[in-house]
């Protein structure tokens, strides 16, 4: 039983928990262990009420009368309601946690992964690139911004409490900020052929001091954005998109991430996201902004690596 | 007078008056001989599940075979067991019998829905053995677009056999409706009748939504349509909808006939009315119509609208307050009663025990932020272990024990049916409760391998899957020895007020010689 230690702290071997990678896991912590509770008392009533009934009522003749009760409005009343309280507090408590989980702090540190059958790769703004461990900091809001090359993975940290699947042609992200140095299993959790089982990644939350050490290591490469920059000459996106706000064929990607109210032929408006621009470069004709002329920016689905979108979508929000 | 002589099994002789059979007992007998058949292959596939992950690395076979025997005991068990499982065979035999009928409605659809199945089912098991097919029995896109194993045949059964589950439906709810004896009005019908017409409605209005999506997997591998490639413009997400949206109440098409039988065991052994009759088959068709708008808790992590997750949340919790219900109107019913410690009461008391830890644990996958921690993981396959087979499978053997005196004649050895129920709830219980810890502690599901401090728990799993194997065993033999050398049975060993044991054991071709006229509700014990 010495590995099963290794995997849990003692505070939560009682509950055969992970060890707390983040306060938002202790909190997650107290709902279980609340509903555990809630859970253990419900079972001893009713299995414990069965048990005393079926041993109390025992068939002693084969003539035994019995009581012939066919309702009872107040006993009924009750057993539906107290249940619906308890199901409605442990509901509102688990999406107070899930609201947590999902809200990423604008200062994030960002992280690009990329899963396929059966690794992770992870790319981060610098442009370092490694597969299968990755370093954060500790004490730092990191978003991990996801997506497969293949078929749907999920990207699983038991330490953090989070999970997220991460799904080809999107976007999908997942949040936390680590609170204690150390390594960290990462499990894929949706089944994806073959090697599943050994799609596994190793994150090690290090000082703030290491980290940037870590990131300088044999770093001669461009970054993220510096990459995405020579792709928009590269890739002639420069002839119909200014930087600096000027209109040409299409829309200036000036001040562009982030834009609200961004409103599309037929009146439709959005947020640039990743998501959005992600579309907008591989299937340019899905939606047109207003005023501008459909079909002429070429379909760049199949011509870009999913590396390549992402340069780019960092190119642009560094377009201040 | 008939039960000395014709009965609906020696009425006609020889292998061909069974194959061309409209009596809807036969047909039920039929369906059990294949349902039963499939449920050993089923549970030989579980066994090597469980024996491969004796150890974290290579016990058995390699990953491949692993991720293939894991797809058959998926999908066989959930399409070829569990679904059919209660509504065909104990459905089958029933229903007529409950509600004082000759037959069903279409006595000739009830026999193609049996070969439409029987074609289904040899397509499935055809494709398991000698195509292969690795994607579990969710078929989940785009990896089932782009594995190279038998997807399109498999699908193609699937297909077949919810088609064979909507004539079934159909047949059902014509039958409730238009069948009944004078005097039975829907509200004097058997909870159990209430538990499958309810599972009825279900099997004809959710089972298509199945049939439409495995055929746009189909038309996506042969045609290249592009529906959930995203490579080809499509949504892999969508395809989870579509799935879940046949698939959640095909939870409800395992649970609700069990949950009839249920009331018929815990009745009959109590012999007692029960507690809140109008609640119980009430609150089936209150799950029912429910378990459409659940769907979505199966994808909290998907990539689904996070509005739209608790949404789903919040109506997940609306399912739980009638199955609560259900489960204290039974325990209710135990009360002031007289009780009897028969297999068939033992079973029942199974279900009760296992379907409450089942039940929390659910309520605990609904709750979406502690869902996250635990989707996917061995805490999931724990918790529908519990539903499915401590619920269903435990109602099923009950039902079996109880209604094989009327089935056959004979009554069976109480004994072996006790042993055998002991070694399978026990062994149950040591094969499904560790996998709660291993889920808490993060072992995923669908894991070939598996780190080395999962270890001592699979293996208390795997010995718990051989108590179990002995159970069924032991249960095969009590049946073999109960149709062999079975001692005759009486028209009503229990005690028991519904119609089918109002007539002789076995039942004459024509159920009751004389049409009964119903004054009372299914339950009167005075």
């Amino acid at each position: 039983m010495n590995g099963l230690a290794a995997l849990m702290s003692p505070a939560q071997a009682s509950m055969a928990l992970p060890s707390q990678g983040t306060l938002l896991a202790a909190e997650f912590d107290n709902l279980y262990a609340f509903i555990l509770w809630a859970s253990v008392i419900s079972c001893a009533i009713t299995i414990g009420g069965m048990i005393y009934f079926a041993l109390k009522y025992k068939r002693r003749t084969n003539t035994d009368k019995t009581a012939y009760i066919t309702h009872n409005t107040f006993l009924e009343f009750l057993w539906s309601f107290i249940p619906l309280v308890i199901f409605m507090v442990v509901f509102g408590w688990g999406w107070m946690i899930y609201n947590k989980m999902r809200t990423f702090p604008d200062n994030s540190l960002e992280v690009h992964v990329y899963g396929h059958q059966w690794a992770w790769d992870f790319t981060y703004k610098s442009g370092k690139k490694v597969a299968n461990e990755f370093v954060v900091p500790v004490g730092t809001p990191v978003k991990l911004i996801m997506t497969s090359q293949d078929v749907i993975h999920s990207f699983y940290i038991p330490s953090m409490r989070i999970k997220q699947d991460v799904v080809p042609g999107r976007y999908s992200a997942l949040g936390f900020t680590a609170e204690k140095t150390g390594d960290y299993h990462v499990f894929c959790t949706q089944y994806c052929g073959l090697n599943h089982s050994s799609m596994l990644a190793v994150m090690k939350v290090v000082s703030k001091e290491d980290y940037e050490k870590w990131l300088q290591e044999n770093d001669e490469g461009l970054t993220l954005a510096q990459r995405g920059e020579k792709l928009y000459s590269g890739k002639s996106c420069v002839a119909c998109h200014s930087l600096d706000g000027t209109r040409k064929v299409g829309p200036s990607w000036k001040g562009l991430y982030g834009q609200k109210d961004h409103e599309m032929e037929g009146g439709l408006k959005l947020t640039v996201d990743d998501d959005y621009l992600r579309e907008s470069i591989l299937l340019s004709n899905a939606k047109i902004v207003k005023s501008y002329p459909a079909g002429v920016m070429p379909v760049f689905q199949g011509q870009l690596s999913e590396e390549e979108v992402n340069a780019l979508i960092e190119f642009i929000k560094s377009l201040k | 007078m008939a039960a000395h002589g014709s009965n609906y099994i020696n009425a006609e002789k020889g292998l061909a008056s069974w194959f061309t059979t409209l009596d809807h007992k036969r047909i039920g007998l039929m369906y059990m001989i294949s349902v039963l058949t499939f449920f050993l292959c089923g549970g030989i596939a579980a066994l090597l599940i469980r024996g491969e992950l004796w150890t974290p690395g290579n016990t058995l076979f390699d990953a491949t075979v692993y991720n293939q025997v894991m797809t058959y005991h998926g999908a066989i068990m959930v399409f070829m067991v569990i679904i059919p499982g209660i509504p065909a065979i104990l459905g089958n035999f029933l229903l007529p019998l409950h509600i004082g009928a000759k037959d069903v409605a279409f006595p000739r659809l009830n026999l193609a829905s049996w070969y439409v199945f029987m074609t289904g089912a040899f397509l499935a098991i055809s494709t398991l053995f000698t195509n292969k097919i690795d994607t579990g029995w969710t078929f989940y896109t785009p990896y089932s677009l782009k594995t190279s194993t038998a997807v399109v045949s498999m699908v193609f059964a699937a297909f077949i056999m919810g088609m064979s589950s909507i004539l079934t439906g159909l047949n059902f709810i014509a039958t409730v409706h238009k069948m009944r004896a004078p005097g039975m009005t829907m509200l004097r019908m058997p909870l159990f009748v209430w538990g499958i017409y309810s599972t009825a409605i279900l099997q004809v209005l959710a089972t298509p939504v199945l049939g439409i999506t495995l055929l746009l997997i189909a038309a996506e591998r042969l045609l290249g349509v592009g529906i959930f490639d995203p490579a080809l413009g499509g949504d892999p997400v969508l395809f989870q909808h579509f799935f879940w949206f046949y698939s959640h109440p095909a939870v409800y098409i395992m649970i609700l006939p069990a949950m009839g039988i249920i009331s018929e065991l815990i009745t009959a052994f109590s012999r007692k009315t029960i507690f809140g009759y109008t609640a119980i088959a009430f609150s089936s068709l209150g799950i029912a119509a429910v378990s459409f708008f659940v769907w979505g808790h199966h994808m909290f992590v998907s990539g689904q609208s996070e509005v739209a997750g608790i949404i789903f949340s919040f109506l997940t919790m609306l399912v739980g307050v009638p199955t609560a219900i259900k489960m204290f109107n039974w325990l209710a019913t135990l009360y002031k009663g007289s009780i009897q410690f028969r297999s068939p009461m033992l079973y029942a008391f199974g279900f009760l025990f296992l379907f409450v830890i089942g039940g929390v644990t659910g309520i605990m996958l609904a709750v979406i932020g502690l869902d996250v921690h635990f989707h996917d993981t061995y805490f999931v396959i724990a918790h529908f272990h519990y539903v499915m087979v401590g619920g269903t499978l435990m109602a099923l053997m009950g039902g079996f024990y109880y209604w094989l005196p009327k089935m056959f004649g004979k009554m069976y050895n109480e004994f072996w049916a006790r042993l055998s129920f002991v070694f399978i709830f026990v062994g149950f219980n040591v094969t499904f409760f560790p996998q709660f810890i291993l889920g808490s502690m993060g072992m995923p599901r669908r894991y070939y391998g598996y780190l080395p401090a999962y270890q001592s728990l699979n293996q208390i799993s795997t010995v718990g899957s051989w108590l179990i194997a002995i159970g069924f065993l032991i249960s095969l033999y009590t049946i073999i020895q109960c149709l062999m050398s079975g001692a005759p049975a009486p028209a009503n060993p229990w005690g028991a007020k519904t119609l089918e044991w109002t007539i002789p054991s076995p039942p004459p071709h024509d159920n009751f010689d004389v049409e009964p006229i119903v004054t009372a509700g299914p339950y009167e014990y005075r």
